[in-house]
């Protein structure tokens, strides 16, 4: 009898005490990062006319390219 | 910059499927993945109209809103992309998503469906940029290269726009002016939030 009233109170502490081992379970994924677009590329296939890294100039590029390609009204 | 959308002209479409081709082999999609597609709307009524339909890259993506596991983020440009490495292939972006762009390989690392592939605005995914890890799970990175998507810059009627959406949509309208009539954009209401835009015209069939 002695020796259930010791074991009982440790196995409620041990019970007690299990959730604290427990990992989480939250989903962190979705946000690994990605590099922005006008830091440029690892590859030599780059447009000339703009500076990596520096995100005016990709814009910049960027729309001269869609007015030049797209747009042929500005062509006449 | 505003964010970047994509723009059919179904004035313009001439269905040659350009588009569809330079998807292919840009990205190098394979067999039974088709990332943009051409649809022909009212198909055999005098006034049909054809237009090139990939994902939209939604303002308030649906797909995102449905991914268990949370594989979509979007980049500072407003271009949804997607980690395969967390993607498990359920499919509910594909129930989701108003445009059928989510499509899934019959072989892959996933078993009967494998892992969702969809456009990518031609910007890749998380890998780095330029990577041959890219190149292999997403295809070329063309934004970061300078450069647009590889089925708007083929289109050889200028009927696919893509860019700057404040860029687009001012030289689609410029065209709307000149022409004096196609002011529907399909998909463009529902990608981009607009009542006004994307309504089928009265009588249509489809």
């Amino acid at each position: 009898m002695k020796r259930l009233a010791m074991l009982l109170p440790a196995v409620a502490m041990a019970a007690a005490l299990a959730a604290c081992g427990e990992r989480p379970q939250t989903i962190s994924s979705g946000n690994k990062g990605d590099a922005a677009a006008f830091n440029g590329t690892q590859n030599h296939f780059a447009a000339p006319g703009w500076t990596a890294g520096d995100k005016r100039s990709w814009e910049q590029g960027l729309k001269a390219r869609m007015q030049n390609s797209q747009n042929e009204y500005s062509k006449i | 910059m505003a964010r970047m959308k994509f723009v059919c002209d179904s004035e313009r479409c001439i269905e040659c499927n350009g588009c569809v081709t330079a998807c292919k082999n840009e990205n190098e999609v394979p067999w039974g993945v088709n990332r943009r597609r051409v649809v022909t709307l009212n198909d055999g009524v005098p006034g049909e109209k054809s237009i090139s339909v990939a994902c939209m890259h939604c303002s308030d993506a649906p797909c995102m809103a449905v991914c268990p596991v949370n594989c979509f983020y979007r980049t500072d440009e407003g271009v949804v992309l997607h980690d395969k490495d967390i993607c498990i292939g359920c499919g509910y972006c594909s129930y989701a998503c108003p445009f059928g762009a989510p499509q899934f390989p019959a072989s892959g690392t996933f078993g009967v469906r494998g892992k969702m592939d969809k456009c990518t605005f031609c910007a890749g995914g998380p890998e780095a940029n330029g990577s041959q890890a890219e190149f292999e799970k997403y295809g070329r990175n063309r934004l970061a290269e300078g450069k647009l998507p590889a089925c708007a810059e083929m289109c050889s009627t200028k009927a696919l726009l893509a860019g700057d959406g404040d860029v687009v949509a001012d030289i689609f309208r410029n065209r709307v002016v000149q022409r004096g009539k196609g002011a529907e954009v399909w998909g463009w209401g529902t990608a981009y939030g607009s009542k006004q835009a994307g309504q089928p015209p009265a009588g249509a069939k489809s």
